[in-house]
């Protein structure tokens, strides 16, 4: 018996030998929780990886989760992460959670994400669409159910309808500008957690209409046809790099954010961290395919991290 | 019926059977030629030995490998001891009354729970209530609840299966309870056991769900050094890179899909190895 236990546990023991990493000249130590939502994920994954590139931030580990926006603030009110990654404002109800826990935070927006009206690419008719239009497509109980629905002049075509799944960000914000309430739709469409589902979904269905973020429509351009948006009397606007930047793409243009813990940030890992990504936003932001924000704003935020902090060391 | 007649049938028969085999393989083959031509333009060793990155060209599984390695380590080493143990108590000792058929019943259960519970579980347990936060204890713990159920059934049943001629040649020798048990029963039961663990142990390292529950990460640019520390698997990181929008990175997530076989199937033939040399040992 005793052989076969010993050959059992050296086949467990080989499982073990795992290397160790890390050497060099550490100023800084300690760890940096970051979690929250996998739309602002990409912006923090290259902001991590930069950031661990720097010598004197060699002993700072940065650990990056993927809990959603608001599974992310559970932890982050919870006082277990220092910075919550956020694809919507914080709500009220997270703010009072807050406040009866004690923990007091900063928002920081980081990047802007335009949120893509997309049909299929053998849709010939749809040359724009209006937010009241979109509010009768996506209103609960809509009676639309054919394009002609929507435009007396459009054929008779039935509409399939795509969209992010009710946990997400996206549907929280999309519902909020269109059907004026947040989570406030109707729900006979197809939903996915993951944007290439509705990639999928639209890109092979004629009658197909689906929204997602801008990243996801930029990658499948060739498989895909986006709807210009028109908001009241302006002129129809589509989706691009400079219309989402100078605010043009309205009203699907949303900032996205990070929520900082400020008594975290007396920690001088996660202050140095934050600082790194304000600075360096800019550049990763465009890189991983969102739409940064106006040059000076990084300047600001990072201004009013620095004097929150302050404010709180004082008392 | 004529014996023509009898014939079509048989021969209906057995090709339904065939053309059922046919398509579980065609759909297996499918998903693997699918994935091999998607993923092995991206397999090389500086794939294996680089952490993640946002450019697809850098990036790797070297986290998400070492992770999955540390995690079903301390899985097994976790559950293979309390389910051989529940078993062969449940199977030898206990008396079979209203409380033992409660237990086996809510075993069965319990084998067939999503496992997005028991991650839920892991969650408010392991991670909040023992304090243990979002370490590979928290996940390995989670993940040997999710196993125990399946490697007990299995053991039951591999004990069950030993003759009872040599649990009776061995009493006749004179020897005690235990020593049966543990000389006689577990060697014979073990090969049957063995499957179960190899099952049960291949079903968590393709979890997701519960571990991100518990806190499993999608970008870490360390190893663990210690059951303590942070983590993140293989299924995790495939998500992660599968859910992206840039081709790239579903082109790695289906290099990391090839790892993650070829380390079931290394998984996998260790085991059966093991168990031929048991057999060999027996025999």
């Amino acid at each position: 018996m005793s052989k076969k236990v010993s050959i059992l546990l050296t086949g467990m023991l080989t499982l073990f030998i795992a290397s160790t990493g890390f050497a060099g000249s550490p100023t800084l130590k300690g760890t940096v929780k970051v979690d929250g939502s996998s739309t602002v994920f990409p912006i923090t994954e290259a902001v991590a990886e930069e950031f661990g590139k720097v010598k004197e931030h060699r002993r700072v580990r940065v650990t990056v989760g993927v809990s959603g926006t608001g599974g992310g603030f559970k932890k982050f009110l919870a006082g277990e992460t220092d910075i919550n990654d956020a694809s919507r404002p914080i709500k009220q109800k997270e703010i009072d959670k807050a406040i009866k826990n004690g923990v007091k935070y900063i928002e920081l927006p980081v990047a802007y994400d335009g949120l893509s009206v997309v049909v299929n690419k053998s849709n010939t008719w749809v040359d724009f669409l209006t937010v009241a239009e979109l509010h009768k497509i996506w209103k609960p109980g809509s009676t639309v159910k054919t394009w002609k629905d929507i435009r007396s002049s459009w054929p008779n075509q039935k509409i399939r309808l795509y969209g992010p799944g009710t946990d997400s960000g996206t549907f929280d914000y999309f519902t909020e500008v269109i059907n004026g309430k947040s989570q406030v739709s109707r729900s006979d469409f197809t939903k996915s957690e993951d944007d290439n589902v509705l990639v999928t979904g639209v890109a092979g269905d004629k009658g197909s209409l689906g929204y997602f973020g801008f990243a996801y429509y930029v990658e499948n351009k060739d498989k895909l046809k986006v709807v210009p948006i028109k908001q009241g009397d302006k002129k129809p606007v589509a989706p691009t790099m400079t219309t989402i930047n100078n605010g043009s793409y309205a009203p699907l243009s949303r900032p996205i954010f990070i929520y900082v813990n400020l008594k975290s940030a007396k920690k001088p890992e996660v202050r140095e961290f934050v600082r790194f990504y304000l600075k360096q936003a800019k550049e990763l932001v465009a890189e991983v395919g969102y739409v940064p924000l106006p040059d000076q704003e990084y300047q600001k935020y990072l201004d009013k991290f620095e004097s929150d902090f302050l404010k709180l060391a004082k008392h | 019926m004529n014996r023509k007649q009898r014939k079509l049938k048989e021969q209906l028969f057995i090709w339904t059977c065939r053309v059922a085999t046919w398509m579980a393989v065609a759909i297996l083959f499918t998903l693997l030629f699918h994935v091999v031509r998607e993923g092995i333009e991206w397999l090389d060793l500086d794939f294996l030995d680089s952490f993640p990155s946002r450019k697809p060209e850098q990036a790797g599984i070297k986290s998400a490998l070492w992770g999955s390695v540390w995690l079903i380590g301390l899985t097994a080493m976790i559950s293979i001891p309390l389910s051989l143990g529940s078993a062969l108590y449940l199977e030898e000792y206990a008396p079979q009354n209203r409380w033992t058929r409660i237990i086996e019943i809510n075993l069965a259960n319990l084998a067939g729970m999503p496992s997005i519970l028991y991650g839920l579980l892991g969650l408010a347990v392991f991670v909040r209530y023992f304090g243990l936060e979002s370490s590979l204890w928290s996940g390995s713990l989670t993940l040997s609840l999710l196993v125990l159920p399946v490697v007990v059934i299995a053991s039951k049943g591999a004990i069950r299966s030993v003759p009872l001629s040599i649990r009776e040649g061995a009493y006749a020798l004179g020897a005690r309870r235990w020593q049966v048990v543990l000389y006689q029963v577990l060697p014979s039961a073990l090969p049957g056991i063995m499957t179960g663990i190899i099952l049960a142990l291949s079903r968590a390292m393709g979890e997701t769900a519960p571990l991100i529950m518990v806190g499993a990460l999608s970008y870490i640019a360390f190893l663990p050094e210690s059951p303590s520390d942070p983590f993140t698997v293989l299924p995790v990181q495939i998500y992660n890179w599968a859910a992206r929008p840039q081709d790239d990175f579903h082109g790695l997530a289906a290099g990391g899909i090839i790892v993650l076989l070829v380390l079931l199937l290394t998984l996998n033939a260790g085991a059966v190895f093991i168990r031929s040399k048991l057999q060999r040992y027996k025999s």
